[in-house]
C-alpha cells in the first residue's frame, strides 16, 4: 500500500450507525452508491472532505481512494479545502441577478470584507459562488449549510450575518 | 376554476403530514392500484393520459414506461429525477417541500406499474432540507403500511431510497444521474443502450421527473381519459410553471396547458404582469436552455395568433420565431435587462456545469463564455458575433448529451433576436460598460 | 503448428452459428461485416482512406470511445429496413452497423465541418509545442489536425496550463497537452490491479492526476505512455533524446517472466534509445508490456531481434507523410474524382466484399453532399 492512512479521521458512533444504514440501502455489491451520501456525512462532521477523510470513506466502501477523489472534485458541494465555520453559498445565475442579486452580493462581500472563495480572518465565514439553487422566484438567494435564505436585500443580509455571528 | 391536478391541496395546513394528506384523499391511488389494477392496466392509463415528461424533454411518459425491458430474474428500477437545476425552474422544489406525500404516492403506483421493488428519488444535494422532509414522509408512509414489505397485504414490496446529489446540473441528464447514483462522477453515458434496457446497475430502469411521477396518482384515481381531457391537443393535463424575473408575482403556478402566454403573464391569478412602471422586453419560456424570445414573439405567433402555453404552440415557428416549453422555467425580462449580460451569465452557467467528458462541450462552452465576457466588458471584436454563432453551431448536436445543445441555444437565439444589442456593445464599449447601461435602440417592447 | 482442438471448435462454430453478415456502405464503398461491428471498425476494414480518425477510442480498451467526437459520421440511411437518415451525426466508434446502412464519412461536408470544429476545440487549450514535444511525429492529434484542421485559430484567450508533474521515476505527466481521452485511466483500470490516477475536477478544469502526489507504481504502469494519443504522458528515460523520425524501429523479444516480451526497440545509431509495445496500423498497442522490458532493458544483448518493424501508416517515419502534395484535395475535387477503387482479392472475397458502385447508386448515396443543407 502506498496510501498513507490517517486513523485520526473516523465517524462518531452515531454517524457510524448512520453510515452503515446508508450502505445497507443498496443492493449487495453496489455499496459504492453510498459514496455521495457518505461524503456529505463526512463534510457535516469535519467541515470539509479532507484527504484523510476521503481515504477513510474509501476503506469503508472497499474502493480505491482515487475513486473518491474523482467524485469529490467533480461535485461542487464538497469542500476539498478547509472552510470557515459558516459557508455562505450565493446563487449567481440569471434569475437571481434579475432580482438584484449582483448588488446584494456586492454588499455581502463588503460586509464580510472578503471576496468569493475567501474566508474571513476569524475563520467565521467562507464565501462561495454557486450556480442556480432552484429558488429563482424567491431570489436573490443564498444557502448556509441546509438553510436557504431567500428574498435577500442588503438589510436582510446584515441581519443574517449578525445572527450567524452570535 | 382551472383544474388543479397536483396543487389542489397544497395550501391545506399540515398537508406535509401523512394524516392530513390522507384526510384529503391521499393514498387512495395506492389502494386502488395495488388492490384492483394490474401493472399493465396502469401503464395503459398513463399512456391514454398522454402525459409528457415534465423534466424538459417532453417525451411521453407512458411510451417511456412501455419501452422498459423485462428480462426474467433481473430487477427493474424506477428513479425519480429530482435534480432540478435548470435556471428558472423551481417547481419540484416547491412540490416536494410542500406536499411530499404526493410524490411518494406517485412513486408507489409507478413502481408497482413498472414492477420495481426498490426505487430511488435522486434529489439535488443542495436541497438537504427537502431530503429530510421526504425521508420523514417515507417513514410515516412505511409506518402506515404503504411502503415496505407486503404493502396493504397485497404481497407487493417496495423500498424507497432518497439519494442526495453532490452539486452538478449535469446529473439532471438521466444517464449522468444514474452514474451519480452508482457513486461515480456525473458523466452522461453514451446511448444506446438506453436506461430502459441498461440503466441503474445495468438493469432496466425508468427515470422520470418529480412532476411526471406525481401525476400518476391522479391518473390512477381518475383515469387516463380524464387527464387527457385537460389541456390542449397533444399537450394534455396541467403543468407547473416556475415564474421568475421582472413580474409582480413570482412563484410556482399550476396551469392547464393551452393557456395563452398573455393571460399567464398579465392576469392577477398568475404572474400579475410586469413589475409596475416597466415594459416587457423578452421571455425565456422553459428554463435557461430554451431559446429566448422578444416580447412580441413571446405573446404571438408569427401568423399573429396568440401564443399558448403548450408544447406545440411554444415551439411554433421552430427556432426562427419559436422556443420550447422545456421544464417550464418562465423567466421574464423587462426593458432594464441587458440581453448580452444575461446571455453571458447563462453561458457561464453551462461552462461551469459542463462535465468535461466530450470535447465540443468541454472546450466550446468555455470559449463562448469568454467571448461573451469580452463583449459585455467592452472588448468585443466585430467578428465576435459570427464567431459565437459558429461555435454554437459546432457544439450543437455533436455532443454526448443534450447539455451541448442547452449551452448553444441560448447564445444562438439571443443573437438571432437581439443582434443589434450585441453590435451596440461592440461599437460603443465605453457607453455599454457604464453601470446599468442598457441598449435603448429599436425593439418591440410591450 | 495447428492446434487441432481449436480447428475443430472453429468448424463447429462455422457450421452451427455462422453469423449473417451485414452489408454497409461507407463513402460509396460496400463492405460486409459481422453483427455488432461498429461503423468505425467496418470503415477500418475497408482501409485507411475511409477510416474515421479516433482520438479517444482504443480497440484494446473496453469502454473507450465516444468522448473526443473526432470520428463523427453521417448516417444517410439507418438500415435497409428503415432507410431514414439519423438526425444527428453519430460517433462511429460506438454506433453498430445495421444491414443496408449507408454512411458518409469524408464525402459529407457536414462531417468535414464538424471535424474542423473538433480539431479547433481540441487545439483550443493545447500548447502547440510540437517542436519540443517528444510525441511529435507520432502524435494522433498532430495527424488529426493535419488531416482535418485549419491553419489558423480563432481563439485569442489565455490557454489553460498546468505544471509538469512526475508520477513515479519513469513517467512524466504534462497535463497542458492532455485532451482528456480517458485512455490512460481505462488502461490503469483494465491492466493493473490498482488504479491510483484518474480524472479530477470538472469541465474544462478537468485534469488527469493522483490528487495527493503519488507515484503510479506497478509493473505495467508504463503502458499509459503508449496509449496516450498526445504528448501528455511521456517516457522520462527517453525525454529530449531524439526525434522519432531519426530513429529506426526494430521488432524484438525476450523471455520475460512478467509479460509477453514482444516489443519494438527504437534505435538511434547503435543505441536502443527507447522500448515500446508493438502497435498495429491504427496505432493501437497489440500486447501490453511490463516496465522492466520498457525501461530497464536497453541493450541489444537483452533482446532477440526479429527484424525491422512494419511502419505504421500514421508514423512520420513512413515516407513523405507530411509532404505538401499529400494534402487531401478539397471535398469537391474528391467527389469529382470519385477515386474509389474496387479491391479484387481472390483469396478473401467473401469477407471483404468491396465493389465499385454504379454511378447512379453513388449519387443516391450522397444526397447531402450534392445538395448541402441550408
Amino acid at each position: 500500500m502506498t496510501t498513507e492512512t490517517n486513523p485520526a479521521v473516523q465517524f462518531t458512533p452515531e454517524r457510524l450507525v448512520k453510515a452503515q444504514e446508508i450502505i445497507a440501502r443498496y443492493p449487495a455489491g453496489k455499496q459504492k452508491s453510498a459514496l455521495l451520501p457518505l461524503l456529505h456525512l463526512l463534510q457535516e462532521q469535519e467541515g470539509w472532505t479532507s484527504p484523510e477523510g476521503m481515504d477513510y470513506v474509501a476503506r469503508m466502501l472497499d474502493i480505491q481512494p482515487i475513486e473518491v477523489y474523482e467524485v469529490a472534485t467533480f461535485y461542487t458541494m464538497y469542500h476539498i479545502n478547509p472552510v470557515g465555520k459558516h459557508v455562505i453559498e450565493y446563487c449567481r445565475t440569471g434569475p437571481c441577478c434579475l432580482m438584484g442579486g449582483e448588488e446584494v452580493y456586492d454588499h455581502l462581500k463588503q460586509r464580510l470584507g472578503i471576496d468569493t472563495g475567501q474566508t474571513t480572518v476569524d475563520g467565521q465565514f467562507t464565501l462561495k459562488e454557486v450556480e442556480c439553487l432552484a429558488a429563482c422566484g424567491m431570489g436573490p438567494v443564498f444557502q448556509v449549510r441546509e438553510k436557504y435564505y431567500m428574498h435577500l436585500t442588503n438589510e436582510r443580509v446584515d441581519e443574517i450575518i449578525d445572527e450567524l455571528s452570535k | 376554476m382551472a383544474t388543479k391536478i397536483l396543487t389542489e391541496h397544497i395550501n391545506v395546513p399540515g398537508i406535509e403530514t401523512f394524516d392530513v394528506y390522507r384526510k384529503q384523499g391521499g393514498y387512495t391511488a395506492v389502494e386502488k392500484a395495488l388492490k384492483t389494477m394490474t401493472p399493465e392496466a396502469i401503464v395503459e392509463e398513463v399512456k391514454k393520459a398522454g402525459v409528457r415528461g415534465r423534466g424538459g424533454a417532453g417525451f411521453p411518459m407512458g411510451m417511456k414506461w412501455s419501452f422498459l425491458a423485462k428480462p426474467e430474474g433481473v430487477p427493474r428500477y424506477l428513479v425519480c429525477n429530482a435534480d432540478e437545476s435548470e435556471p428558472g425552474t423551481f417547481k419540484d422544489h416547491y412540490l416536494m417541500k410542500n406536499i411530499p406525500h404526493l410524490l411518494i404516492e406517485g412513486m408507489i403506483v409507478s413502481s408497482f406499474a413498472l414492477g420495481a421493488n426498490k426505487s430511488f428519488i435522486y434529489v439535488r444535494g443542495e436541497l438537504m432540507y427537502v431530503i429530510n422532509i421526504l425521508e420523514k414522509a417515507i417513514a410515516e408512509a412505511k409506518a402506515k403500511g404503504f411502503l415496505g414489505k407486503n404493502i396493504l397485504g397485497t404481497g407487493y414490496d417496495l423500498e424507497l431510497v432518497v439519494q442526495p446529489g453532490g452539486g452538478a446540473y449535469i446529473c439532471g441528464e438521466e444517464t449522468a444521474l444514474l452514474e451519480s447514483l452508482e457513486g461515480k462522477r456525473g458523466n452522461p453515458r453514451n446511448k444506446p443502450p438506453f436506461p430502459a434496457v441498461k440503466g441503474l446497475y445495468q438493469s432496466p430502469t425508468v427515470v422520470n421527473n418529480v412532476e411526471s411521477i406525481a401525476t400518476a396518482a391522479w391518473i390512477v384515481n381518475n383515469g387516463g381519459d380524464a387527464y387527457a381531457a385537460v389541456g390542449i391537443g397533444r399537450s394534455t393535463g396541467t403543468k407547473l410553471i416556475s415564474a421568475s424575473g421582472h413580474i409582480r408575482k413570482p412563484g410556482v403556478y399550476e396551469i392547464e396547458l393551452g393557456l395563452p402566454v398573455e393571460d399567464f403573464l398579465y392576469a392577477d391569478e398568475w404572474c400579475g404582469g410586469i413589475r409596475p412602471g416597466h415594459k416587457f422586453k423578452a421571455l425565456v419560456a422553459g428554463g435557461s436552455s430554451v431559446p429566448i424570445l422578444p416580447a412580441n414573439l413571446a405573446l404571438t405567433l408569427a401568423n399573429g395568433e396568440k401564443r399558448l402555453m403548450s408544447y406545440e404552440s411554444l415551439s411554433d415557428g421552430g427556432f426562427a420565431t419559436g422556443t420550447m416549453l422545456g421544464s417550464g422555467g418562465f423567466i421574464v425580462f423587462d426593458e432594464t435587462s441587458c440581453i448580452v449580460r444575461n446571455t453571458w451569465n447563462f453561458s457561464r452557467f453551462y461552462h461551469h456545469e459542463s462535465c468535461g467528458q466530450c470535447s465540443p462541450c468541454r472546450e466550446g462552452t468555455g470559449w463562448m463564455e469568454k467571448v461573451l465576457h469580452r463583449i459585455e466588458y467592452g472588448h468585443g471584436h466585430q467578428q465576435d458575433i459570427d464567431l459565437l454563432v459558429d461555435v454554437a453551431k459546432k457544439i450543437e448536436g455533436n455532443t454526448i448529451c443534450p447539455l451541448g445543445d442547452a449551452a448553444a441555444w441560448p447564445v444562438a437565439s439571443a443573437i438571432r433576436h437581439f443582434r443589434d444589442e450585441f453590435q451596440w456593445h461592440i461599437d460603443n464599449p465605453s457607453e455599454a460598460t457604464k453601470p446599468g447601461a442598457v441598449y435603448k435602440g429599436e425593439m418591440a417592447l410591450v | 503448428m495447428i492446434d487441432l482442438r481449436l480447428l475443430s471448435r472453429t468448424t463447429i462454430y462455422m457450421e452451427d452459428v455462422k453469423p449473417q453478415l451485414l452489408k454497409v456502405t461507407i463513402d460509396g464503398i460496400e463492405v460486409e461485416v459481422e453483427p455488432g461491428t461498429t461503423i468505425l471498425q467496418a470503415a477500418r476494414k475497408i482501409g485507411p482512406e475511409v477510416a474515421p480518425p479516433a482520438m479517444c477510442y482504443y480497440q484494446p480498451l473496453k469502454a473507450s470511445g465516444g468522448k473526443c467526437r473526432a470520428c463523427l459520421v453521417r448516417v444517410a440511411a439507418g438500415s435497409a429496413k428503415d432507410p431514414r437518415p439519423m438526425p444527428k451525426l453519430v460517433a462511429s466508434c460506438l454506433t453498430a452497423v445495421q444491414d443496408g446502412m449507408i454512411v458518409e464519412n469524408t464525402t459529407n461536408p457536414q462531417v468535414i465541418d464538424a471535424r474542423n470544429g473538433i480539431v479547433e476545440f481540441l487545439l483550443l487549450n493545447h500548447p502547440l509545442d510540437c517542436p519540443v514535444c517528444d510525441q511529435a511525429g507520432e502524435c494522433d492529434l498532430q495527424n488529426f489536425a493535419f488531416d482535418h484542421g485549419k491553419v489558423t485559430t480563432r481563439y485569442e484567450e489565455e490557454r489553460r496550463t498546468f505544471e509538469k508533474q512526475d508520477i513515479g521515476p519513469y513517467i512524466q505527466l504534462h497535463m497542458t497537452r492532455c485532451i482528456l481521452c480517458y485512455r490512460c485511466v481505462f488502461t490503469a483500470d483494465q491492466i493493473t490491479n490498482k488504479r491510483v490516477h484518474g480524472v479530477l475536477g470538472r469541465g474544462d478544469a478537468s485534469e488527469i492526476g493522483t490528487y495527493i502526489e503519488k507515484a503510479i507504481d506497478n509493473d505495467f504502469s508504463g503502458n499509459v505512455i503508449d496509449v496516450c494519443p498526445v504528448g501528455a504522458l511521456t517516457d522520462k528515460t527517453y525525454r529530449f533524446k531524439n526525434r522519432v523520425w531519426f530513429s529506426k524501429p526494430v521488432d524484438a523479444h525476450r523471455d520475460c517472466p512478467t509479460c509477453s516480451g514482444n516489443v519494438t526497440l527504437w534505435y538511434r545509431g547503435e543505441d536502443v534509445i527507447r522500448v515500446t509495445a508493438r502497435k498495429n496500423e491504427w496505432n493501437e498497442v497489440t500486447e501490453f508490456i511490463c516496465n522492466t522490458c520498457r525501461f530497464e532493458k536497453k541493450k541489444t544483448s537483452d533482446w532477440t531481434i526479429e527484424g525491422p518493424t512494419k511502419i505504421s501508416r500514421s508514423s512520420v517515419i513512413s515516407a513523405n507523410k507530411y509532404r505538401a502534395d499529400t494534402v487531401k484535395p478539397a471535398f469537391g475535387q474528391r467527389l469529382a474524382a470519385a477515386e474509389y477503387k474496387a479491391i479484387h482479392d481472390e483469396r478473401d472475397t467473401s469477407q471483404l466484399g468491396i465493389q465499385q458502385l454504379a454511378p447512379e447508386r453513388f449519387a443516391k448515396v450522397l444526397p447531402s453532399a450534392l445538395d448541402p443543407e441550408p
